[in-house]
């Protein structure tokens, strides 16, 4: 699953307004410069690349505080679509 | 300058299709919200809308008009006919051409164009309706109003998202205010509960999955609304001459953008658009005993709302009644900044603030009082009503009593 950690790093750097773009997995999502829409577009890109749905409400706290932690969210995603 | 009135009101909305309806519906607390009534099939997650169940077109047109209405100019007609015939207006020559028809809207006619692109798009349809253009346009509210009822003077649409009707009666403020017309039919009108924009909305992550609790702990976010409401402005010396019954006074209009985030709301926008609007009325802010806020729901809004109000209030911030009705009708967009301006209205005509219902129970962040789940009998002398949009385009009618 190293591979779904990359590419969430991937997609994350591409909306970083940073000159360093480097991504880590201990790193926070605030840390990195984020703002509410990026959060959206990440969560978006995210979704078209694994085609999978991240159930998040804007309106309470965004549970996936780091990097490492929406990587995992998102390989739980893709292994609960496959197992259906 | 003309002191500028309101002679008549009118409403299509998801709790009632008549002002009386409306009106007796926003003080006894109702809820307009249901599922979506279409299927996507399963496309859409979202649970609950705030359709205008009760409207049906054929009561009102025949099908020949259907085919070049789409449910916009629908609702806004039926809306307009109500508050012009309450007005007591006819139209001669000369007032015809003095009297605009300024209406908000702030996705236009999607209804018409989802369907009618969907089909070209998916089902091999080679061809496409000849009043897909003519009834999908933003303008068709106020191009279908004018014909109907004879108005010849300045007419167009205002859009600004969810500020569009407060912006469209402040636009007619001026104009009646500058002696640039007479008199105006003017509000907003939206029908947005579609697939794809309701799928839209879904994106944005701010839809709620349970209710709309505006100035609430635990709230989740807005439902999605529709509906309609027109109000009938005039300069306060025509409608003295004519010896109508003069509802309410439009006493201020403020406006601003914050020129910063697309999406997110600021404080400090809001806070300049109430402070315009309050000094435009020539009203301190202790004259002030209701708002009808913006109040969507989402915890930003909401919080952001709640500093603005003190930040222009000081200590009579406390003193305010400041009610959420898209707590019953949920977020009408474009129609909803003249849904909201008719509440605050009919607030200050019958000494009754409507409630924020679903209301659970206090958000530090939200420390005003709301009118939590029941309306409240108090004096209403003068009324605020809010619309923050998107775009950071803020809007603000101050509405008072008319004493004379």
């Amino acid at each position: 699953m190293v591979d779904v950690v990359n590419q969430v790093a991937e997609v994350i750097a591409a909306r970083m307004r940073t000159v360093d773009r480097t991504v880590r997995p201990s790193d926070s999502l605030d840390s990195l410069g984020l703002e509410s829409l990026d959060v959206l577009e990440i969560a978006f890109d995210l979704e078209q690349r694994f085609n999978i749905e991240i159930p998040f409400n804007a309106n309470t706290a965004f549970e996936f505080d780091t990097v490492g932690a929406l990587a995992r969210a998102v390989e739980r995603l893709i292994a609960e679509k496959s197992s259906r | 300058m003309n002191r500028v009135v309101i002679t008549g009101l009118g409403v299509v909305s998801p709790v009632g299709c008549s002002l009386p309806q409306y009106w007796k519906a926003l003080v006894a607390g109702a809820s307009g919200f249901g599922p979506p009534s279409f299927d996507a099939a399963g496309k859409v997650k979202t649970k609950i809308v705030a359709e205008v169940r009760d409207f049906v077109a054929s009561n009102h047109f025949d099908a020949r008009q259907i085919s070049t209405l789409d449910r916009i100019s629908q609702l806004a007609l039926v809306a307009s006919r109500e508050a012009f015939g309450q007005s007591g207006l006819s139209m001669d020559e000369a007032l015809s051409e003095r009297t605009a028809v300024i209406i908000g809207t702030g996705v236009g006619g999607q209804m018409t164009t989802e369907d009618g692109l969907r089909r070209f798009y998916t089902e091999a349809a080679m061809r496409v309706h000849p009043m897909t253009i003519p009834r999908a346009m933003a303008s068709g509210p106020p191009s279908q109003i004018s014909m109907a009822l004879g108005m010849t003077g300045p007419t167009f649409a205002v859009s600004s998202a969810c500020a569009s009707a407060t912006h469209a009666i402040g636009q007619s403020f001026h104009m009646i205010r500058s002696g640039a017309a007479t008199c105006a039919l003017s509000g907003g009108t939206e029908a947005c509960i579609t697939p794809g924009i309701l799928r839209g909305w879904e994106a944005l992550r701010i839809l709620t999955t349970d209710t709309c609790r505006p100035f609430s702990r635990d709230r989740t976010g807005m439902v999605l609304g529709e509906g309609a409401a027109i109000v009938v402005l005039e300069a306060l010396d025509h409608a003295l001459a004519r010896g109508a019954d003069i509802l309410a006074e439009i006493a201020g209009f403020g406006m601003g953008a914050d020129a910063g985030d697309l999406t997110s709301p600021d404080a400090r926008g809001m806070a300049r658009a109430m402070r315009m609007a309050l000094a435009d009325a020539a009203l301190a802010p202790e004259a002030i005993d209701y708002i009808n806020a913006h109040g969507t729901g989402t915890t930003m809004n909401d919080k952001l709302e709640t500093a603005a109000v003190h930040v222009v209030f000081g200590s009579h911030a406390g003193e305010l009644a400041v009610s959420s009705t898209k707590s019953m009708i949920g977020h009408a967009l474009g129609a909803s900044g003249a849904l909201e301006l008719i509440a605050a209205i009919m607030a200050i005509r019958d000494g009754v603030v409507p409630p924020t219902m679903n209301y659970l129970g206090p958000d530090p962040a939200c420390d005003l009082d709301c009118v939590p789940n029941e309306a409240r009998r108090r004096p209403v002398r003068a009324a605020l009503s809010n619309s923050f949009a998107f775009g950071g385009l803020n809007a603000v009618l101050a509405v008072r009593e008319f004493t004379g």
